[in-house]
């Protein structure tokens, strides 16, 4: 199972094992990773599941959707190049090892 | 006594408030005590993902066991409260014992509405509100999958039609009974209407608009068998689902002596008539300016009137006036609607409803803009939320003109009220 890491906007550092097709989204907030709300549940329709991924890695994902790019940006924190929404990146093997970034406030 | 906040109702909602609380630096204890067997989880994929088999039962879970217990939330579930005694500051549960509470949240959601017909309790009928119910209704449609047996929806609203694009994507044969003449009609523009009930048809759906139901046909097993239409036709079917509305779970709150309308009735921060009780979520309904009273079920009035109400308690004034907004996915279109639609007298569409990208129906009412729904074009409805937010109001004219870019109105002086 790919290892995600979630880096908190206070420097807290959560590593899950995440299931393969669970969104980087459920991953955190099943485990109680702080910073990311998820409140529409993963329909692509709230942008409280803003994380910024590591850079060298953003060739590893899938691309944007319209949508996603969209509502990101609606998102409350600062929008950067790295930005996504955590709840369209579902888990593969492609994806071991990645970290993301969560920014301050989702809201 | 210690300040002790007891939440009853273990939904979007109540989690909110249960956060908020916490966030808001309150101190005391905090439970949370919901009838279902599960923890908060998310329930808009039921219709959705998780009833076309995309998603694990965990994948529901809005946040896990520990991550509730690490903000010192205390999660009770399968228990249902029986009563408020407001005078001594208590809930009964339905196990005898008493809670007492220095603060109260009632996110006790809603109900949907059974058919008050012949077989409309049947087995194979089917209302979706919670996981059991999801649950249900997948284990029926594998069943009908299975036994080449056809889905019957009750109703064309946003729960019945993404239940009937779920069912088509599993191959199901299904039809749609609306008793009013479109599908949506309370809440969507005419001509979206008109594009829903055609984009459902081009999918394999039988609408049928203005349908009369006579019963629910069962067999000899006493199962559904299909929907007999009072002009004696039948709708051959396995599995009835029934989407006809909710009502709001304001029992306990009467039984108390609070004020409910058809939900319990709330100001903007969530207040009830006691101000030691708060309530938020779909079991209120909401007292405007003018008096009059709005019952909004979303999962953005849930999360809202969480903090709003959870803020109440701790003293802050946090009303929720936001403009609403709310989405439904069918087939791969997303519709995201923003403001309230209620009493349009004029729409201007902006964007091509034949073509495969995405286009906006602005409603008008008058002059002023009151509401814009959004299919596959979340720009727009971004956009609209600013706009609606910020009071301020386009042309029609420059709706319709896609070369004229709308958010140049968040310049303009708002219209006066």
């Amino acid at each position: 199972m790919p290892r995600i890491t979630y880096v908190e906007a206070t420097g807290a550092e959560t590593t899950i094992e995440l299931a393969e097709g669970w969104s980087l989204m459920q991953g955190a907030t099943a485990n109680g990773v702080e910073g990311i709300l998820g409140e529409c549940g993963g329909s692509c329709a709230c942008a409280t599941c803003h994380c910024y991924v590591d850079e060298a890695r953003l060739g590893d994902l899938p691309a944007a959707s319209e949508n996603e790019l969209a509502m990101l940006e609606n998102a409350a924190a600062e929008r950067q190049p790295n930005s996504r929404l955590a709840c369209q990146i579902k888990a593969t093997s492609a994806l071991d090892g990645l970290v993301v970034h969560l920014p301050e406030t989702q809201e | 006594m210690t300040p002790a906040i007891v939440i009853v109702g273990a939904g979007q909602a109540a989690l909110q408030a249960a956060e908020a609380l916490r966030s808001g630096s309150f101190e005391g204890s905090v439970t949370m005590i919901g009838d279902e067997p599960h923890g908060p989880y998310h329930r808009p994929p039921l219709s959705k993902a998780w009833l076309a088999g995309e998603m694990d039962a965990a994948q529901l879970a809005i946040r896990a066991p520990d991550a509730l217990a690490r903000k010192r939330i205390d999660l009770r579930t399968g228990v249902r409260v029986t009563a408020i005694d407001r005078a001594a500051r208590t809930v009964r549960l339905a196990d005898g014992s008493a809670l007492p509470y220095t603060g109260l949240v009632l996110a006790t959601g809603a109900t949907p509405r059974a058919l008050p017909l012949a077989g409309g309790r049947a087995r194979g009928v089917h209302a979706l509100r919670s996981r059991d119910d999801a649950a249900s209704i997948a284990a029926r449609m594998a069943e009908c999958a299975r036994d080449k047996l056809a889905v019957a929806v009750i109703g064309g609203g946003f729960i019945g039609l993404e239940v009937a694009a779920t069912a088509r994507k599993k191959g199901l044969e299904v039809t749609v009974l609306e008793a009013a003449p479109r599908l949506l009609g309370r809440v969507l523009a005419p001509v979206l209407c008109d594009w829903y009930a055609q984009l459902h048809e081009q999918h394999g759906v039988r609408v049928v608009l203005d349908a009369r139901i006579a019963a629910v046909e069962t067999g000899p097993d006493g199962s559904a068998t299909g929907v007999r239409l009072a002009d004696g036709m039948l709708i051959p079917a396995g599995l009835v689902v029934v989407g006809i509305g909710v009502d709001a779970n304001d029992e306990l709150a009467r039984a108390a002596g609070l004020e409910c309308e058809r939900g319990i009735v709330v100001d903007a921060c969530g207040r009830t008539s006691d101000p030691a009780i708060v309530a938020a979520g779909d079991c209120t309904a909401r007292r405007l300016a003018d008096g009059s009273l709005l019952r909004l079920e979303s999962v953005n009035n849930a999360t809202e009137q969480g903090k709003s109400a959870a803020a109440a308690l701790l003293g802050v004034e946090r009303p929720f006036v936001g403009t609403p907004w709310f989405w439904s996915d069918q087939y791969d279109k997303k519709l995201q609607m923003a403001g309230l639609s209620g009493g349009a007298t004029a729409w201007a569409v902006r964007g091509d409803m034949t073509a495969a990208d995405g286009f906006s129906v602005y409603h008008f009412k008058g002059e002023r803009l009151i509401a814009v729904d959004s299919v596959n074009a979340s720009r727009d409805h971004l956009l609209a939320r600013k706009l609606l937010d910020a009071g301020r109001t386009p042309t029609q004219a420059q709706v319709a003109d896609s070369a004229f870019d709308l958010a140049s109105c968040l310049a303009a002086p708002a219209l006066q009220a």
